[in-house]
Order: C-alpha cells, then structure tokens, then sequence
C-alpha cells in the first residue's frame, strides 16, 4: 500500500505569530518552525497501516527550501522518502492555489491513501483536503478518530456534532485524521540518522506542469485587503492562592456579584 | 441593480434546522433575498422554521441519498444547482459536515473560499468578509470572482432573528450518479451529551494543559455541574487526547459567550482567546502569573487548579 502524507512546516505555535504589514503574509522564520505537530498523526497513521499491511510512506510538502526541515523530522519518524514542492512563485498561495500543487505531485504518485490533517496550524481555514480530494477524484473521509483499511476497504469511525459516525469506501481514498487517532511516535536517534540518508525531491512548477498563474499569490482567489492589530486588555482583579485555596472566598464573591450564585 | 442572491447552506438535527443555518439566515437577509439550501428528508416543520427565519425559498433535495453517502451527493446536487441559478453568494456554517462539503465544491467550481468569517458584506460588487488571523489581527479578505463566493462563518458572529415569513419551496430533483456517491455512512450513533451544549451554555469551565492529566477533567466536571455549566478545553488537551475534539473552543474548535467562562489551567494561547474571548465574564485561575489569559481575565487566581477548583466546587455545595 503507499501512502501519501501531506506535511506543512508551520511557524512554532507555541510563539506569537507575527505578520508582515506590507505583504499581509505570515512571517515564516525557519529557525522558529516546526513540523505542523497536526501532522505527525497523519504520518503516525501512515506509519501503522504500512508496518501492518506493507508498503511506502511518502511524505509531501509546498514550502520554501527550508520547509526540507519539516520533511525530514516526517522521515525520522519513519517516512520512506519525501516530495517538496518549492518555488518562488508559489509564495502567497491561498487555499486553492495549494490543493493545486499538491494535487499536481500526488496524481503522479497514484496512491491508494492521501492522509491530511484536518487543518493547518497556522491558517486554519481546513479547506485543503476537501479541494485535494475533489481534485484528485478521491472519496474523503474525514476527522477519523480510527481508521482500520481490509482489503480494499477503508472504514473510519469519526466524532461530529452530537454523534458518533462510521463512514466506509474503496481504496483510493483521501483521509484526514483527528489527534485523537494514535499517539506520534518520537523520532529514534536511528531514525534521525537514518532520515538524513533518504530522499528528498524537489520539484518546481515547471516540472509539475503548473502554469505560474495557477499558484501563488497570483493564483490565489482569496486575498487579503487590509489588516488591523488588535489587542484586548481587560484591568480585572488579581488575587493569589496561598496554597490551600484561599481564593475560594474571593471567587465566590466575584460569582456573587455577577449574579451567577 | 438586481437584487442579490444570498443561499444559506443547511443541516437539520431531530429534523430541526440547525443554530448556526438560522443565524446565516440573518446574515443572508441583510445582503439580499435569503434562501435556503437543504439537501436532507425533512418535514413540513423544517420547512417553515426557515421560512419563518427569513428563507424567501427553500431549495429542498428530499432524497435519502443524501444523508446515506457523505459529501458527494451533496457537492453533485449543489453544483448543478449554481449553474442553474447561478447564486451571488454561498454561506456555510463552521460545522463538521458544512466544512466537508464546502471544500469538496470549491474544488468543484475551481473557487476560493474564506473560512472563518465574522461578517460579510459587499462594497459595490466586491465581497468584503472579516476574519481573524492569528489571533492578534483581523483582516479583511475579498474573493476574485467569479461568483458564486463561497464563504464559511464562525457560530454566533450572527444572532437568530425570527421574523416570520413563508418560504416557497422549490425541490431539487437532480439526477445523482451512484457511482459518484462513494462514501457510505454505515452508522450515526446520536451521543447524550450531559448538561448543556457548549454553544448555549451560560457558564463554561474550561480546562487546558495546567490540569496535568486527563483524570484531572473530573474536577471540572463537578464545577460545572454546580454551576449548571458545560465543561469546554483548549486544544493542546484535546490534541493530547484528553477530551474529544467536540470538548474544543478556539479558533478552531467552538465559539461561545457565555455569561461567565471559567478558564482552568489554561494558558491563553491566541488560538484559544479567539473562541472564548465574547464570553461576558472571565475568571481565569493558572499557576504562572504571567499568564496571557490573566489579560482578558475580569478575576485572575494566581494558584494551583487542583487544589482550588474542588475547594470551590465544596464551598458551592455547601451554600
């Protein structure tokens, strides 16, 4: 079975984001970027049903050259090779202009499973998979919570809005999977190493027969037309616990006054 | 100028219109005749209560088809049903199955989307919609037509507004491939969620990584139950596994505004005030006074979650 896993290297979230006023652009600094922590469940999920019914895991990712960083921390987890898309003309990509892209290197890999995250952890718009699928003609399951492929078939078990539901189609298929699917492995000192030694193929938009004004910020339908900061500080009360929950008192008070006890 | 076609998007639970589709009605009114997209068997009740929310049509796909197969028969019959009427403007509630099938169509028509919009508007013939990126900033996106533009909105940027009017029904009948149906839905399993639904909930107590681990969220269960409130968490406990991801509140994950929003543990991440920050009060109790969440806070505990949330839920008790 191959897989094809789609990674992005995402600014840490764990520090504020920062944008660039002039471009409207997320400020993309490779030394405080990450492999998108959504998509280790992906490649962890890939990971697990290759150890278990065999077969190639193909990481793929659209990025600037640095985003390699993201691609391998994929490969020392175990991924089998890897595919980043990079150009100068794919900055400023929208949602659409990305699913393109990545719709141009997975057709080529002929896949039986394109596994996303359910959306990136920068933007967050979630829109990817859905165009990818349509795209590439697949059927999509999406927010798989468990995911169990016998034979040709793909079952997936997923959590929606007050219920629980089990979706089933053919192979190939596209999946994107929630972090409650499997815990990520952490990569090995021989995987890390291991990861340093696997390919990585670079391909730009010529070779993946693009026009430039299909991607990129040209290719972009959405754009963004103006931009404001906004910070919200409230003056409220501050107490501090001794320890022993001495707050309550100060709590309750607070929930007294606002009527709510 | 003809007037604008704005369609709205629409699911129904227990046969009843959802919140959200109710709250895009409005939104839709204010930008031009109001209609509603439901693709889904459903009752006469259904029917009314969105005409009665200002849907002057109701495009109704009564096939069952529709809710045995995921996304595809949905994506099929909307796309034939644009280029038929060709529609100004599709809105889209931010839930599960209305983010599926958004994207599916977009891929479909070649069109952008943008996805979680706070508002819509139009400035001449350009679509303007607010959305907040990052948490620190709002930025006003546009869409390069074609139309129709296909925008998802956050839950409640909208109010519900019953104004009572009669929608005139118009079936859709289009014809479906099965063999383009290729995602069946085996099973839909209904969960009893205890005590109220985030969404409408007056008090929420919200618990984030300072809990420690998973059993912790009990504490906050027994809070909430005092107070008669839901239990929501950020997203570093949901992406630990902790909670479900529908426990989620964030810019990904719910929206709510309660009355009173107990934030346990919780750090305040961007990502999380951007779900939370419309609730009216704020009581955030973190071990590190540094803590972002103290910014938004009307009442900032400076203490340990575990040792005050059970000594609060006593003391409410025992009143």
């Amino acid at each position: 079975m191959k897989i094809c896993v789609t990674v992005k290297q995402v600014p840490d979230p764990n520090l504020p984001m920062q944008v660039d006023p002039a471009t409207h652009r997320l400020v993309r600094n490779p030394d405080q970027s990450i492999l998108d922590p959504a998509d280790e469940y992906g490649v962890e999920t890939a990971l697990r049903l290759v150890e278990e019914h065999g077969g190639e895991v193909v990481v793929v990712s659209m990025g600037p050259p640095s985003a390699a960083d993201a691609l391998r921390r994929a490969m020392a987890m175990g991924a089998d090779r890897a595919i980043l898309i990079t150009d100068e003309a794919l900055a400023g990509s929208d949602a659409r202009a990305t699913a393109r892209a990545l719709a141009a290197v997975i057709r080529g890999e002929q896949p039986d499973l394109v596994i996303c995250a359910i959306e990136a952890t920068d933007a967050y718009t979630g829109m990817v998979p859905g165009m990818l699928a349509e795209l590439l003609d697949l059927p999509q399951l999406t927010f798989a919570r468990q995911v169990a492929v016998e034979g040709q078939t793909v079952t997936v078990h997923r959590d929606i809005e007050g219920a629980t539901q089990v979706l089933r189609a053919q192979l190939p298929a596209l999946l994107t999977v929630t972090a409650s699917i499997a815990e990520p492995r952490y990569p090995s000192f021989k995987g890390v190493m291991a990861a340093k030694r696997k390919p990585i193929d670079e391909r730009d938009l010529a070779s993946l027969g693009l026009e430039a004004g299909a991607v990129g910020a040209a290719g972009a339908a959405e754009r963004v037309v103006a931009l404001e900061e906004v910070r919200e500080e409230k003056q409220g009360q501050m107490v501090t616990d001794d320890g022993t929950g001495s707050s309550v008192e100060a709590i309750v008070a607070f929930l007294e006054r606002i009527q709510v006890v | 100028m003809a007037t604008r076609r704005v369609w709205v998007w629409t699911e129904l639970t227990d046969g009843a219109p959802q919140r959200p589709a109710l709250e895009l009605l409005t939104a839709a009114r204010g930008l031009g005749e109001a209609a509603a997209v439901l693709l889904a068997p459903a009752g006469d009740e259904a029917i009314a209560a969105l005409g009665a929310h200002g849907a002057a049509v109701v495009y109704h796909g009564d096939d069952a088809i529709y809710t045995q197969y995921a996304v595809e028969p949905q994506v099929a019959a909307l796309a034939a049903l644009i280029e038929a009427e060709a529609p100004d403007l599709l809105l889209f509630p931010s839930t599960f199955t209305a983010r599926d099938v958004l994207a599916r169509l977009a891929g479909r028509l070649g069109a952008g989307v943008i996805a979680n919009a706070t508002s819509v508007r139009f400035e001449g013939d350009r679509l303007l919609a607010t959305v907040p990126y990052t948490g620190a900033y709002v930025a006003t996106v546009t869409l390069e037509g074609p139309a129709p533009y296909l925008v998802q909105v956050r839950p409640k940027a909208y109010p519900v507004e019953p104004v009572g009017g009669q929608a005139e029904v118009r079936p859709v009948a289009t014809a479906l491939d099965p063999a383009a149906c290729r995602v069946q839905v085996v099973e839909t399993v209904p969960q009893v969620a205890e005590g109220p639904n985030l969404e409408e909930a007056e008090v929420i107590v919200a618990g984030g990584r300072g809990l420690g681990k998973a059993e912790n969220f009990r504490l906050l269960e027994e809070l909430a139950r005092q107070l008669g409130g839901a239990v929501g968490a950020s997203r570093a406990v949901v992406d630990a596994g902790w909670v479900p991801y529908s426990y989620q509140i964030g810019q990904t994950g719910k929206t709510v505004k309660p009355n009173l929003y107990i934030a346990c543990g919780i750090s305040g991440a961007i990502q999380h005030l951007a779900g939370m920050k419309g609730s009216k009060h704020v009581i955030a109790i973190n071990q590190d006074p540094d803590a972002a969440i103290f910014e938004i806070a009307d009442l900032g505990v400076v203490g340990d979650v575990l040792t005050i949330v059970p000594k609060l839920t006593e003391r409410l008790a025992g009143r």
